[in-house]
């Protein structure tokens, strides 16, 4: 097979179709998504109303992420299911971090600590020529024979895609034989720069063959749509007659299968959940809770109110409310006095960014500016009072607003020229380089901790311990030199960002 | 390597990257998709003992992060752009292209794209590291060889003393950083320079120029990094020593020293002070464990079982059985050494001591590898020396665990070593450490 056939037929012989077909369309055609923005807040917000967000390009980029590592991290914390990466073995790098989640969060839930459920076909150069299916089929056989599993979730990677891997055959062949469902998870990495499309991709999986109609309603359960946080929705759920039910992380596949019993569907980050809870609520009518999710005090007050006018639960809302704001409301002044006049920086994807820039806004900092890892210009519920960012600074629109997918040397050079007192980190890797800044750095590994209003005090605690003392941070930039050259710090931030096109 | 793998203890050739990194001042650029060069990162640095993302590694790493467009048109273009931007951006001393399969597999030149950066003075080189070539075995030898091939130019002169050391890989065996330090100064201490090329304080470009300067170039692995001193052979003439036991211990690195020695025809008398000198703080502190050994070795570890590379894997099994009277179960070798090498491995497991061999099983695939073991049964508990997969086997065979090897989630490792007299000393730490830890 030429090269040129090689390359042309993944798309001529598995086009991709829109949510229902096997494969998930990719954020930037979906959801007009972008990587690279700067402006403020307001701006971004009206320009994607207007339907008139373009990407702009990056001349200079550093290494990412992509798709498979987000579908993988939420499929492999199933606790009942494999996951197959019909990839050659460098792409299982990230199994060793899946297996470390699963263990510490099997830990956090009293569960028995194991290994989490993960193989690759290790795909060779013969198999580049030759195809490769016979090694997925093997692969699901041993999956199956090792594990016993509920699932299996076969992801497809860069070369599978290019060299034009008929997984679907070789599926069904198998589903056949074994009785479970197995799905097929199209989360190559080149086929998106916006890295969500993996979680996508992951819950279309989920959609197509894990969940079933509805056998009963149980309209008091909320799925909410997560990553391995601590179970603050409770706290929230539980005063107003309301279920958590936290997932895709450290459920089993019958849980899945019942999604589509609850009475609702609500995220942690609507940039996660929104095409899993989008395609809940069009094909088994389970309503999603279009409001940011509830961090801070305004989006919280939102947020509970949907959810009780969706529930049946209005008569207990407002004195829940009330109450709950009554009762941090002392301490709350207290932090806002500490942090006021603080200067505060997030880098986070969206919506949990937005939530962020909520949440710091609250407890009194100055927002300087943000590196929010990419921007929906819509959700899939295509309502626009999803809009997390709009919630979050409709009050400070002027603030200064960088989208950049996670673009090490544009967030240095940044942070060197607005010197915050603290910068939110949420998503690998980033910490470390503002920590080298001297700046402190706040890795939020519970995502779940500034929830609702007492999350806003335990958050302002974490936030204290943090600036208390950073001694690190202090040395890290003292000791250590950051690899960038004396000519790019002091070039403008935002200078390799192209025109929008 | 061609079967499927389950929870995989070696990973793609794109693993060159970290040997990349290892050199002090330079700089990696991965022209792959947006995934491949953290997800190496993660597998083979951060969750292998926390090592830490290095001077240009991590989220440092200039990528292509290649889409959709690069794999239909090309992405030899968007290559340039980059390394242009790297070239302004990136403080380096050395840029090393590395390609992902997306480019390799639609067959962008990157030869030539780089090769017209290097016609223009810029120290930069090109390895083709497409994942499905093999593992980071042969990534790190690519990466090597590269270097050798596209910057380096003969010497002037030899110099006599100066050696090149080969051996461990830089973040996939997740103490290489102490390691290779270990290794440098029992060469010293004999009188070597030692060019070790890799990691803190070891020179950076300057010293990779200086490879072919040196008088002999040592192998000390069963297999990696031959083909490399035989591609200098070739290159510059320097001739090479392999020695294929990684030196941990008293043992085996008196035996290690005297043959390098040998080879080198060091002057006699120095290289054996030394060696008493050493051996002397070895066997005090053996003595100070032997209390411990009389007394507390009934409910010890009946068999040991490393899972690991062939380095470790042989290395330890020669520490632990002349050094501590532990006897080898099944020994495990993850890195599928090529098939011309393993009747030598076979060899050396075999002769273990006279009176002592050892059966091995090349495999990756935790599966297989649980399969055979549980097959064989042990009556006292066995002590598995491998990765942290191995902690749920090790559990089951009601056994000891310890990890060592590539993925190492529970422990954070900086400039550990096992290599040499007080390496040994480490590793009888460690072993004995988490026995009792589960007391």
């Amino acid at each position: 097979m030429s090269v040129e056939q090689q390359i042309r037929q993944p798309f001529t012989a598995n086009p991709v179709r829109a949510n229902r077909g096997t494969g998930v369309q990719i954020r930037e055609r979906r959801l007009g998504s972008i990587t690279g923005f700067v402006g403020t807040a307001g701006e971004l917000v009206q320009i994607a109303r207007a339907g008139e967000l373009a990407e702009r390009e990056r001349s200079f980029t550093q290494a990412g992420t992509c798709s498979s590592f987000c579908a993988t991290l939420q499929l492999s914390l199933i606790q009942d299911a494999v996951v197959i990466n019909h990839a050659p073995a460098g792409c299982a790098g990230d199994f060793p971090m899946f297996n470390l989640y699963n263990r510490y969060g099997q830990g956090k839930r009293k569960l028995t600590r194991q290994n989490a459920r993960l193989l690759t076909t290790n795909l060779n150069e013969q198999d580049t020529i030759f195809g490769a299916t016979h090694k997925l089929a093997e692969a699901i056989h041993k999956a199956y024979r090792t594990f016993q599993p509920k699932a299996i979730f076969v992801t497809a990677s860069c070369t599978s895609g290019i060299i034009g891997e008929d997984l679907e055959s070789v599926i069904e062949e198998a589903e056949q034989e074994l009785g479970i469902p197995i799905a097929s998870v199209n989360c190559e990495g080149f086929r998106s720069q916006v890295w969500a499309t993996g979680w996508d991709a992951a819950y279309n999986s989920i959609l197509r063959k894990i969940v079933r109609p509805p056998h009963q309603k149980l309209p008091e359960t909320i799925n909410i749509i997560t990553f391995i946080g601590e179970d603050y929705f409770s706290e929230l759920l539980q005063p107003i007659g309301l279920k958590p039910n936290l997932v895709v992380p450290f459920t089993g596949v019958e849980q899945l299968e019942r999604l589509s019993e609850a009475g609702a569907t609500a995220h942690m980050c609507s940039t996660l959940g929104t095409f899993l809870a989008a395609g809940l609520e069009r094909e088994y009518g389970v309503p999603e809770i279009k409001s940011p999710p509830p961090y801070g005090l305004a989006s919280t007050d939102r947020w509970l109110r949907e959810v009780a006018t969706l529930t049946g639960k209005s008569a207990h809302v407002e004195p829940f409310i009330a109450a709950e704001r009554a009762a941090i409301a002392a301490q709350l002044e207290i932090f806002r006095k500490r942090f006021a006049g603080r200067k505060a920086f997030v880098a986070a994807g969206p919506s949990h960014g937005h939530s962020s820039m909520e949440v710091l806004q609250n407890l009194g900092f100055d927002l300087v500016g943000s590196c929010i890892f990419h921007h929906d210009a819509r959700l899939d519920h295509g309502d626009p009072a999803g809009d997390s960012l709009q919630a979050a600074t409709q009050h400070t629109p002027g603030l200064s607003y960088g989208v950049c997918n996670k673009q090490a040397f544009e967030l240095v050079n940044l942070l060197r020229r607005l010197q915050p007192d603290l910068v939110i980190v949420r998503h690998p890797s980033l910490a470390l380089s503002v920590a080298k800044l001297g700046i402190p750095a706040v890795f939020v590994d519970d995502e779940h901790i500034a929830l609702g209003y007492r999350g806003l005090i335990r958050y302002a605690c974490k936030l204290t311990n943090w600036l208390a003392n950073p001694a690190l941070e202090r040395t890290l930039a003292r000791t250590t030199k950051l690899p960038y050259t004396d000519w790019w710090l002091n070039q403008p931030p935002f200078s390799m960002l192209g025109e929008p096109r | 390597m061609s079967a499927t793998v389950g929870q995989p203890r070696q990973f793609c050739t794109l693993g060159g990257q970290q040997s990349v990194v290892a050199i002090e001042r330079a700089i990696p650029i991965v022209h792959g998709g947006p995934g491949c060069s953290g997800k190496i990162f993660g597998g083979m640095s951060f969750f292998n003992g926390f090592q830490g993302s290095g001077y240009a590694g991590g989220n440092a790493v200039p990528g292509t992060n290649s889409c959709e467009k690069d794999i239909v048109f090309g992405g030899e273009q968007r290559l340039r752009e980059v390394i242009d931007g790297t070239l302004k951006v990136m403080d380096g001393d050395l840029f090393v292209v590395l390609t992902g399969c997306t480019a390799d597999l639609v067959g962008d030149d990157t030869a030539t794209v780089v090769s017209e950066y290097r016609e223009r003075g810029v120290p930069i080189v090109h390895a083709s590291t497409g994942g499905f070539k093999g593992y980071n075995h042969l990534g790190h030898e690519l990466v090597v060889k590269a270097i050798i091939e596209q910057l380096l130019v003969p010497a002037k002169a030899i110099n006599p003393t100066l050696v090149n050391v080969w051996s461990v890989i830089p973040y996939q065996d997740t103490f290489w950083a102490g390691n290779l330090n270990a290794i440098r100064e029992l060469l010293e201490g004999i009188g070597f320079e030692v060019n070790i090329l890799f990691g803190h304080d070891s020179g950076g470009v300057a010293a990779w120029k200086r490879i072919p300067e040196a008088a002999l170039n040592l192998v000390l692995s069963p297999w990696v990094g031959l083909s490399i001193a035989e591609k200098l052979q070739e290159r510059f003439n320097t001739p090479y020593l392999h020695y294929p036991v990684l030196p941990i211990g008293a043992v085996e690195t008196t035996r290690f020293l005297r043959t390098v020695a040998e080879f080198a025809q060091l002057p006699f008398q120095p290289v054996e002070d030394f060696i008493v000198k050493k051996e002397g703080h070895f066997y005090h502190f053996l003595d100070r464990a032997a209390d411990f050994f009389m007394e507390m070795r009934w409910d010890l570890p009946g068999r040991f079982i490393n899972i690991s590379d062939s380095i470790y894997a042989l290395g330890i099994s020669r520490f632990l059985v002349n050094e501590l009277s532990l006897h080898p179960a099944q020994q495990v070798v993850t890195d599928e050494p090529p098939e011309e090498h393993r009747e030598d491995i076979r060899r050396h497991f075999a002769e273990l001591k006279e009176t002592v061999s050892a059966e091995v099983i090349f495999s990756n695939d935790s599966d297989t590898i649980s399969r055979q073991l549980r097959k064989k049964g042990y009556d006292l508990p066995p002590l598995i020396i491998g990765s942290s997969w191995d902690r749920d086997l090790a559990r089951e065979m009601g056994g000891f665990h310890l990890s060592i090897a590539m993925p190492v989630m529970d422990r954070l490792v900086l400039d550990r070593g096992y290599v040499g007299y007080e390496g040994g000393l480490r590793l009888i730490e460690d072993i004995y450490g988490s026995v009792l830890g589960t007391y």
